[in-house]
């Protein structure tokens, strides 16, 4: 059991969530108010959901070899193209303005995916360097969008995607399950999530075995800027407003974090959905619980920056080998690294 | 004849002269030499980071910390010199050496534990930006004496123009940089490292201690900069320097310097700063363009460079086949 | 004479396993001051832990290792240069953004005060290559501007400059073209006659005989011999290398059929109308019919991957004409190739076959889900029943289709990805040194299954170095040597004797 994928998370997420408990014993009460749950568990699916969206595509391009830095100015920009279409619209609670909203921001979204899967598969350009391009430039794109102002929207419709409820809960779970279940189909009930594995694994191998490789890195670097462009809208909507500035600033990070932290290999190959699920939960239950006892919320960043460093050095080969053979490598250090060249 | 290896630099230098004369152009009042200045008066502790970025880029890795790192550099600096009251001549020693050491740490987790360049960094990044909130959430805000002369003082130049003592201290570390990378051993090894890292380990090059200098280098500029930045803000604050890592990497690669390592120009780098000034300035004169601009800009400048390195390496590698 | 004199270098009794592996045991070889000496094996005869043993890149187990009569620990490559052993690497591990100068000095730079003198350093390299080299270069501008070539020369003066007394060159003609190696040949024999010892290493035979004075055999990770080039014949040679003696030979019985007349007007299924790609392989012929099994024999290095690799479109040909199933050109990547139902298991298989983080199971029906699509995925149950299928038929084991790939031994990897082609049912499958690296059972078992797959009608190209194996399943056999086709051997006149007269090229 221990050698299950899942099982160091969720020890993580359980032992946040006894702490919590321990801490303050109403944190797990769930109170219903006027048809809606409402609590501190809710609130960590709802105002998680985002971040999970986001963690679930850079899941795929991780396990390619991959890395997305560019998610977060593609929620920027996503959430900045909706409330734009929507503000220029005379009702904005029109179902067919809302959809055509919410259909530009998400095509917008997966054109800027194929973007960067074009200059990664076609152009083959480093991963890091050809989404800091988008990184960059994609802020400005989203304040070009918004005006450089806050833009606020009034439409109930839209609201509802990022804070309306259905059955009692918040309907970002909803969305956010969703998009899990599909990605989920996506990838274990057809042959995308085989290649994908296979091509973060071993390129040159996949390629002989007959596997169009580019096309499998094109298609996920596309399916992380949707992703990316639905936490965006979830976003937006939760607040009824688009902030180019400050939307989605630093989710590449976090969703790298709750990839790693979910068991997924910086260095490609197998994924795990649902790792990156927890993942996102444990740093989304990490925050509020930073909130609840009071510290200010800033510090959760060195509570990251030691979880980033536990988890990689974990991860590492060199680390776990120098725990264990102190001293029988520590002559000959080119063997290893020739071994690792080789 | 031009050497096919100086061709980025030149581009980069040319497309400087033309921003600059096009700005001058365009807006009067723009062509003046102090215009040039408040570049540098505006971007010296950009200048500064980006010369620790090129060393680290030029070693075939990167450094995410170095904006936290300054807004550290700002808030110990603040806290202890403003709460504690304890002279500058003891605080910015020591902050330079803090800087130093936090870049000695992640140098020495990336190469003996082998994990990518960007994690280590990353963390580093969250680490240092927390540990500002650790001193405090708020701004504090610097009226030491020392600090206010260092940023009033203003050096007159003939011909009634003036610079600040950062840009002195900027062009100082420009100077030494690029006689540190040309014309000594770490500067050659940090360069044979970044060519090609297994060559550099079989021909017998100290590969552990240039890869940790080179992370420990640009830790001690980031400690500058936040030096500089105090100066220039006169307070600190955990929010100082929010993504100036990304415009350090821009200015580097605009420079010229290859991300995959081992090739670029501190001369280079130093365009590269002043290419992203004169678009702010630009923008400034402009009046009705928006600041996001700049942004894209940058933006492109760099899809521009990044393809011009690709199409640069993919000649040459059709040469070679 | 020779033999009077003392070895600059002594190795004696030199052991080194890796987990697993013995990769030399009890290994011995010398190396005087003033020759050329050739270090043959083949494939995991230990020749390059031998050399990263020399290098410092590798510790010893047991023996030891004598420089000048003293004793050394080489424990670094830095130790390694200090004492005076220098390596020139086939691919030239230098720094292609450096300047030729700095290539050449790098870490001694000539200083004051620590401050680099560029200009004393570049006068000090043009002078370098010029006496020691005779050649005459821009030393200022980057490696990466000249040929690999002129690399070579410069990673040559780079070990001269650090007062080298035995020189290494490790495979350094793969990529040289003739002018080119014979200026190599040139420098190399000025430097033995300034009296520097050289360790040469190559696969090329040819030119073990034009530059050598000596040579030394291994095999299997043992000492098989040292000899004077000049009193070992090539087909001695050859049969030392694969183990082979000569009066052995031709006692073996052929298991497989003479053909009927009739199966040499079966249809084409490849055609290789004058193929080459430039620094890989020349220009040949070559014809595969249904159900035959073509062997492609030669020494390790002799351009058999390479020809193979343009076959299944991995690589691809810069001259010549390929028809498969009679349609010219269709070939241009691996997927093309698997679409005519040609199949590839390649003969490195960790880095080109195994996807290792993926189990048995995946590793298998990955070629056959490849064709299909990425929508079309087999059901889990007909995978399932794939998996199976075929690990009862090749008797991998552990029979247990969720096992990782990367815990099987190298003989049932082999099986897996043989059957991960079989699966998808090609016409022409193509065998890269399958049998290399495993034991002998399964060596057997794959063997047979080729002979029972060309009954059902499957055409095979069968690379291997081993005489043998090559022999028992081939209707025909292709010999290569030094990236040539040199010889077709038809069916009447298969004999080990003919084989390795045509490997070794006399």
């Amino acid at each position: 059991m221990v050698k299950h994928h899942l099982f160091w998370p969720l020890v993580m997420l359980g032992a946040l969530l006894l702490f919590n408990l321990l801490y303050s014993p109403d944190f797990f009460s769930v109170q219903m108010r006027a048809g809606k749950l409402y609590g501190s568990l809710i609130d960590i699916l709802n105002f998680g959901a985002p971040l999970i969206l986001v963690a679930i595509g850079m899941t795929l391009v991780i396990a390619t070899k991959g890395i997305d830095l560019s998610v977060g100015s593609i929620v920027a920009i996503a959430g900045a193209m909706a409330c734009m279409t929507l503000s220029k619209g005379t009702d904005q609670n029109m179902l067919g303005l809302v959809l055509s909203a919410v259909g530009i921001a998400l095509v917008l979204a997966l054109a800027l995916g194929l973007w960067n899967g074009m200059l990664v598969a076609a152009f083959g350009i480093q991963p890091i360097i050809a989404t800091l391009i988008l990184m960059v430039a994609g802020r400005g794109v989203a304040q070009l969008i918004t005006g450089g102002q806050i833009i606020t929207v009034s439409s109930s419709a839209y609201k509802f995607i990022g804070a309306g409820s259905l059955l009692t809960l918040p309907f970002s779970i909803f969305i956010a399950g969703a998009v899990l279940l599909i990605a989920a189909l996506l990838t274990r009930k057809t042959a995308l999530g085989l290649f994908i594995e296979s091509v973060g694994c071993n390129p040159e191998a996949s390629r002989l075995a007959g596997i169009r490789s580019r096309v499998v890195m094109i298609a996920v670097y596309m399916f992380c800027g949707l992703c990316a462009g639905i936490a965006g809208l979830l976003l937006s909507a939760n607040v009824s407003s688009a902030d180019g500035n400050n939307a989605g600033l630093w989710y590449e990070l976090d969703a790298i974090l709750a990839v790693v932290i979910g068991g997924t290999s910086l260095s490609g190959g197998r994924f795990y959905l649902l790792g990156t699920v927890v993942g996102a939960l444990i740093i989304q239950t990490l925050t509020t619980t930073i909130y609840m006892i009071g510290v200010p919320p800033e510090i959760t960043l060195v509570v990251k920056a030691f979880v980033v460093l536990l988890v990689c050095l974990i991860q590492s080969e060199t680390f776990r080998k120098t725990l264990v053979h102190r001293f029988k490598t520590r002559r000959y250090p080119a063997e290893r690294e020739v071994k690792r060249h080789a | 004849m031009l050497k096919r290896q100086y061709i980025p630099i030149v581009v980069t230098a040319a497309l400087l002269a033309f921003m600059f004369a096009a700005g001058s152009f365009r807006y009067t009042g723009f062509f003046s030499l102090q215009v040039l200045l408040n570049l540098l008066i505006d971007n010296a502790f950009l200048l500064i980071v980006a010369v620790g970025m090129t060393f680290v880029i030029v070693s075939g890795g990167i450094d995410l910390s170095v904006g936290s790192v300054i807004a550290l550099t700002t808030m110990i600096s603040a806290s202890l010199v403003q709460q504690q009251g304890w002279p500058p001549a003891v605080v910015i020693p020591l902050v330079l050496v803090l800087g130093a050491a936090f870049g000695w740490l992640m140098g020495a987790i990336i190469h003996y534990f082998k994990i990518q360049p960007f994690i280590v960094t990353l963390a580093g990044m969250f680490l240092a930006r927390g540990l500002c909130y650790v001193i405090s959430i708020n701004t504090i805000t610097i009226d030491h004496p020392f600090y206010t002369s260092m940023a009033q003082t203003k050096i007159k130049l003939p011909g009634g123009f003036f610079i600040s003592i950062s840009v002195v201290i900027a062009l100082v570390v420009v100077a030494a940089a690029i006689y540190l990378a040309h014309y000594t051993r770490f500067g050659r090894n940090t360069y044979a490292l970044g060519g090609s890292e297994s060559s550099a380990l079989l021909m017998g090059l100290p590969v552990a201690r240039t890869k940790i200098l080179v992370y420990t280098f640009s830790g001690l500029c980031s400690a500058l900069a936040g030096v500089v930045f105090t100066f220039y803000m006169l307070s600190g604050y955990g929010l100082h320097a929010v993504g100036l890592e990304l415009d350090a990497i821009a200015a580097v690669v605009i420079g010229g310097t290859l991300l995959t390592g081992g090739v670029g120009y501190i001369l280079g780098t130093f365009f590269g700063v002043l290419i992203q000034g004169v678009i702010q300035t630009i923008i400034s004169f402009e009046g009705t363009l928006s600041s996001w601009w700049t942004k894209i800009v940058i933006g492109l400048l760099l899809l521009l460079f990044i393809v011009l390195q690709r199409l640069l390496s993919a000649r040459r590698q059709m040469q070679k086949a | 004479m020779e033999r009077e004199r003392e070895p600059i270098l002594q190795m004696s009794n030199i052991h080194k396993g890796f987990p697993g592996v013995k990769a030399l045991s009890g290994v011995s070889f010398r190396l005087f001051p003033g020759e050329i000496h050739a270090l043959m094996g083949e494939n995991g005869a230990g020749k390059s832990t031998l050399i990263k043993v020399l290098t410092g890149v590798y510790s010893i187990d047991q023996g030891t290792v004598e420089l000048a009569r003293q004793r050394m620990a080489i424990d670094s490559p830095q130790a390694a240069q200090m004492a005076g052993i220098s390596t020139v690497y086939q691919e030239v591990n230098l720094c292609p953004n450096l300047t030729v100068a700095e290539n050449i000095f790098i870490g001694r730079e000539p200083r004051r005060f620590g401050r680099i003198l560029w200009k004393e350093m570049n006068a000090a390299a043009e002078k370098l290559l010029l006496t020691r080299l005779q050649i005459r270069m821009d030393v200022k501008l980057p490696l990466s501007a000249y040929s690999v070539a002129i690399q070579q020369l410069v990673a040559i003066a780079r070990a001269l400059n650090i007062s080298a007394k035995v020189l290494i060159l490790d495979e350094p003609t793969s990529s040289l073209d003739r002018n080119e190696v014979k200026q190599l040949f040139e420098v190399m024999n000025k430097l033995k006659a300034e009296g520097l010892a050289i360790l040469f290493v190559t696969h090329f035979l040819d030119q073990v005989y034009e530059v050598s004075d000596r040579i030394t055999i291994l095999r299997g990770g043992e000492f098989v011999g040292e000899y004077l080039a000049k009193e070992l014949p090539r087909i001695e040679l050859v049969s030392k290398m694969i183990g082979k003696e000569l009066q052995q030979l031709d006692a073996l019985p052929r298991e497989k059929e003479a053909a009927s007349a009739a199966e040499s007007a079966k249809a084409l299924v490849i055609e290789a109308k004058a193929l080459g790609r430039k620094g890989a392989i020349e220009p040949f012929d070559l014809t595969i019919r249904k159900g035959e099994v073509v062997g492609l024999a030669g020494l390790l290095g002799s351009g058999r991957t390479e020809l193979a690799r343009l076959f299944f479109g991995a690589d691809r040909p810069d001259q010549g004409a390929l028809r498969v199933n009679g349609v010219k050109d269709g070939i241009t990547s691996p997927r093309e190739a698997i679409d005519q139902g040609i199949a590839f298991c390649p003969e490195n298989r960790k880095t080109e076959g195994i996807i290792d983080e993926l189990t048995v199971r995946e590793n298998m029906i990955l070629a056959l889900q490849a064709t299909r699509g990425w929508f079309r995925a087999i059901p889990r149950k007909r995978q399932d029943e794939l998996a199976d299928e075929y690990i009862k038929a090749l008797n991998i084991n552990p029979p247990n289709p969720e096992q990782l790939i990367k815990n099987l031994s190298g003989g049932n990897q082999q099986k897996v990805i043989l059957g991960r082609w079989l699966l998808t049912q090609p016409k022409l499958l193509i065998l890269d040194e399958p049998t290399r690296g495993i034991d002998v059972g399964a060596k057997a078992e794959i063997q047979k299954l080729v002979l029972k797959l060309s009954g059902e009608g499957m055409s095979v190209l069968f690379v291997s170095s081993e005489l043998e194996e090559v022999l028992r399943v081939s209707d025909r056999i292709a010999v290569l040597r030094d990236h040539v086709v040199v010889k077709e051997i038809a069916e009447d006149e298969m004999s080990q004797q003919q084989l390795m007269q045509a490997m070794a090229g006399e």
